[in-house]
């Protein structure tokens, strides 16, 4: 029988193909070497390459043998425009050696693959170990050699028929244009499970699960003449450390009409007039707030300088004129650094170095009391703080990047009278209540900013007054969080988040929760960002 | 010390990736490289790095329904699993009404984009050169910190249908920033070209640093308000590059883009910016040397968006141009905006007074439909008087329009390669001159150095 063009390449060319591509050894090692083989393999490829970068000179190494698996759907009105599955897997050593990191990583994981890399990280930490002023020096970490973690998921979201998927999306799109006035709507669902098996020459074997979903959209309203466009977005709806039951929980079809409604409300809003107003700000607004002002400037690498040539330095140096000494806010102020809170994205059983999760005073009573650290970095500051201990903050987007000191879950926590937002609202005079983030902008020592929202209402007499737009509040950190003069309690407590973080150079993205109340700040500047 | 598929390799693995096919029809993707980096600060390297990629994407059509799988494990198991896994995907999405038939057979322009010394820069090599950074930064009483990063890859793409392209090349990046010891000053330089030869030697860019942290001390704030500028190529970059992104017609032509004409349609045909500035893409241009196909094998070539301050052409997909008649027009092929031949010190005696601005952070859109960002300097901005820079000055959060800016020229530079992303890294080619622009808006001081 005759056969076709892709019959004939199929039947008869694998072993020619294989012979010539895999000359780099890949479609003769079928079926592929390690995935989906047993936990006891991928830590004896660790164990080699650990061996191997010992007999390289490591003075230590650890290995990360990692499989993501992540889907996106995404649609647009009535259409799915993407529907997309990955899969990635590979295996990445940090080697050092005289005092410098060095790092190497490689899709093929196989066991020579893996001595490989391990020697090769060495080689460049080797190559780069000239005139090395200051030799890493790790603190203490106890081993872990049997070390087991994974998000707390109801529901596996990679097991959720994408047609259900789908019809979630289609549904909830058709919910926002059903308002009149919305005309374009996109939506999508995300999910990741990331599987990390860890070790270390220090004795941890570490096998973690880490699953992340994000469901979105945003509603655009546009005027019958096109001359006005404006887009909600579904703030409140924050990306999670859960299972799908985060999905079918977010009611994105429930509340579209809402978002959609406030889209459209949004186009005859009235323009915000610039001025000092008390803020009352939403936790959904107010989230990227604490990232932005207390994430970012209490990270020490920043504080150290070790990212100045991309993310920027921090206001919050040096440490020591600081630390038990700067007034961040009021008394009744509190942000935690943690790894431990459930469901949030930050949350790990270790870190990307071995490091247990830890729950952790960042500012206490108002005043800075830590920053959040590595294992080279905590020794910088031990003595300030009494801790010697890592916060456990190491972390790598992948097996392909080395890791660094990344924001943990960063936490405003709730006041002691349980205040919720009318509360706070029947408290006010005259101000303005946001919700929801919009575009922002910070200075590179994470000082001076400016925050949008999605949307915004005047406040009167202790009530809510109609919705004004254009709005943004800028000023300095430390007069914003020193004007804090009401905070909401535990009822009004709400963890949200962000999943595209960036840092590093290479640049690499993280994800890490905010958890806050509803608070007050008095007599901001507020401005008009369309004039 | 390249490690990337070959043009064989590449064809051969697609095709047998497409043999693996069920489906009405079948594309695939390839990229492979190797990525190294060495990062240093405190005047010292801090880490150095190696990562050897490689991914594939496969989209399976079935009846009109698309889904995709990219994976990275290439043996022939993962890869079996991987097509049957988009053809399900396939199976359970619904029909696209915009998908298009995959295209047939193309062609493409060709550039020489792989530099053998760019792909030879180990880690000896970078460490060599971030070194000549430090040690003069450290020699000055100063504290550098700095990345070097180098890819070598290559891309192929083919299809059911009979697409075939490849492309491979290199990019390297260098930046610093030297900052003073005790903080008061900050100075960055970078750099960025497919080949590592034809940029500025490390010492000259920390030359440039070590001046600009040197002369920022000492900033005092001046009011914020409306102020001439003379913008380093580099800001001019940090501005310009949203702009490629927006050439979109789809968004003008449904009034979601700047580019709308108000009641309806776009704006090709008008003047949108200074007369003697034009836009262009190329993947050919030496200056830019950027891969000559989208992904889906569709041909970029060189493009006049903006010509003598008219807006020419704005991209169009293929689903897009369908709809209008019209040709379709891909996006890419980097972008270089030209006008004049001043070089900065020019700019710089030509202004009475005015600031003389380095490079911009933390830009982000303050309305993607009206065009307006904001942001804030950086690491150098210094106040110009009868033409000389006279003093540092505190940073500022600015407000503006890029393309309105663009239309408040005074002075054209002579444009040059610039390392136009915030993260310093391998990004997008984005060739820009130094400009003049008057009446450009602050709003308020930073106190951040």
């Amino acid at each position: 029988m005759r056969q076709t063009r892709r019959e004939f390449i199929k039947n008869t060319s694998l072993a020619a193909a294989a012979a010539s591509v895999s000359g780099r050894g890949e479609l003769l090692a079928s079926p592929s070497p390690v995935v989906g083989q047993s936990d006891a393999a991928l830590k004896e490829l660790c164990l080699l390459a650990l061996d191997a970068a010992r007999t390289a000179g490591a003075t230590y190494a650890d290995v990360r043998i990692v499989n993501v698996r992540d889907q996106l759907v995404t649609t647009r009105e009535s259409r799915v425009t993407a529907v997309s599955d990955n899969e990635a897997f590979g295996v990445g050593v940090r080697a050092l050696m005289r005092g410098v990191w060095g790092f190497a990583a490689t899709r093929r994981v196989t066991r020579e693959d893996c001595q490989r890399v391990a020697t090769e990280a060495v080689a460049q930490a080797e190559a780069s170990s000239r005139a090395v002023l200051r030799p890493v020096q790790l603190a203490a970490v106890d081993a872990y050699p049997d070390g087991v973690w994974r998000s707390p998921i109801r529901k596996e979201p990679f097991r959720v028929p994408l047609d259900e998927k789908i019809d979630l999306l289609l549904s909830a799109n058709a919910a926002a244009l059903g308002v009149r006035g919305a005309r374009l709507v996109s939506s999508s669902i995300s999910i990741l499970r990331q599987q990390t098996t860890f070790a270390s020459t220090e004795g941890s074997i570490i096998e973690q699960t880490v699953y992340r979903t994000v469901p979105e959209m945003t509603v655009t309203a546009m005027a019958a003449d096109s001359s006005s466009v404006q887009s909600r977005s579904s703030a409140e709806v924050a990306p999670m450390g859960l299972g799908y039951e985060h999905v079918e929980q977010a009611n994105l079809s429930e509340r579209a009409r809402q978002w959609a409604e406030e889209a459209v409300e949004k186009l005859s809003a009235r323009p915000v007039e610039p001025g000092r107003f008390d803020l009352v700000l939403e936790p959904s607004n107010l989230l990227l707030t604490v990232r932005e002002t207390i994430g970012h400037p209490t990270e020490l690498d920043r504080v150290l300088g070790y990212e100045a040539n991309y993310g920027g330095s921090s206001f919050l140096t040096p440490p020591e004129e600081l630390i038990g000494k700067l007034q961040y806010g009021p008394e009744f102020m509190n942000v935690l650094g943690d790894r431990t809170q459930e469901g949030a994205l930050a949350t790990i059983g270790w870190d990307d170095e071995g490091v247990p999760a830890d729950s952790w005073s960042i500012v206490k009573d108002g005043v800075l009391v830590d920053y959040q650290t590595t294992r080279e970095q905590v020794g910088r500051i031990s003595d300030l703080t009494g801790i010697t201990r890592s916060h456990g903050c190491s972390h790598a987007q992948s097996w392909e990047w080395v890791q660094l000191q990344r924001m943990p879950n960063i936490s405003l926590m709730p006041g002691e009278d349980d205040y919720v937002s009318d509360d706070l609202i029947a408290a006010t005079d005259r101000g303005i209540l946001i919700r929801g983030s919009g575009t922002y902008s910070i200075d590179q020592q994470r000082y001076a900013f400016r925050f949008g929202g999605q949307v915004a209402y005047e406040i009167r007499d202790g009530r809510l007054g109609g919705m004004v737009r254009d709005v943004a509040y800028e000023g300095n950190v430390l007069e914003f969080w020193n004007s804090m003069d009401m905070l909401g309690g535990p009822r009004s407590y709400f963890i949200g988040g962000t999943i595209g973080d960036v840092k590093g150079q290479p640049a690499q993205r993280s994800a890490a929760s905010h958890g806050c109340p509803p608070a007050r700040f008095h007599d901001c500047s507020v401005i008009n960002t369309a004039q | 010390m390249a490690d990337y598929f070959t043009e064989a390799e590449a064809r051969e693995l697609c095709e047998l990736i497409l043999a693996q096919s069920g489906a009405d029809a079948t594309q695939v993707t390839l990229s492979s490289g190797s990525e190294g980096f060495t990062r240093s600060a405190g005047n010292q390297i801090t880490t150095s790095g190696e990562a050897h990629i490689a991914k594939a994407t496969v989209t399976s059509i079935v009846a009109g329904r698309a889904g995709s799988v990219r994976w990275n494990d290439l043996s022939l198991a993962a890869l079996q699993r991987a097509v049957a896994r988009s053809e399900e995907l396939a199976r359970s999405a619904p029909e696209d009404p915009e998908r298009m038939p995959l295209l047939g057979p193309q062609q493409y322009v060709e550039n020489q984009a792989f530099f053998t010394a760019t792909a030879d820069l180990g880690a000896t090599e970078r460490a060599d050169a971030l070194l000549s950074v430090t040690e003069p930064a450290m020699a000055a009483g100063l504290v550098a910190t700095g990345s070097i990063q180098r890819v070598a890859r290559s891309e192929a793409v083919a299809n059911s249908s009979g697409v075939f392209a490849y492309h491979d090349s290199t990019l390297a990046a260098l930046t610093t920033t030297i900052r003073t010891a005790d903080g008061a000053g900050s100075g960055w330089a970078g750099a960025t070209h497919n080949d590592w030869l034809y940029m500025p030697a490390p010492s000259e860019l920390a030359n440039r640093a070590i001046e600009k942290a040197g002369s920022s001390q000492g900033a005092d704030p001046v009011p914020p308000g409306i102020y001439k500028v003379v913008l380093e190529p580099t800001a001019v970059g940090n501005l310009v590059q949203p702009l490629q992104p927006a050439l979109d017609a789809r968004s003008a032509d449904e009034g979601r883009s700047f580019f709308s004409r108000p009641g309806g349609g776009n704006m090709v045909g008008e003047q949108v910016v200074d007369e003697r500035l034009s836009l262009v893409s190329d993947p050919s241009d030496p200056d830019l040397l950027t891969c000559p196909f989208t992904e889906d094998g569709f041909p970029v070539v060189r493009t006049v968006w903006i010509e003598n301050g008219l807006l020419r052409n704005l991209a169009r997909s293929r689903y897009w141009a369908q709809q209008r008649g019209r040709e379709a027009i891909a996006l890419g092929g980097g972008i270089k905006l030209t006008g004049g031949d001043a070089t900065t010190a020019d700019l710089i005696s030509s202004v009475d007074r005015g600031l003389l601005v380095t490079r911009l952070s933390h830009i982000r859109a303050v309305d993607q439909r009206s065009f307006v960002y904001t942001g804030l300097t950086r690491d150098g901005t210094f106040l110009i008087e009868n033409g000389q820079v006279v003093r540092p000055v505190s940073n500022l959060r600015f407000v503006e329009n890029p393309l309105a800016m663009l239309n408040k020229i005074e002075t054209i530079g002579t444009a040059v390669r610039v390392v136009a992303a915030e993260s310093g890294g391998i990004g997008a080619a984005v060739v820009v001159p130094p400009l003049v622009v008057r009446d450009f808006h602050f709003t308020s001081v930073s106190e951040a150095v």
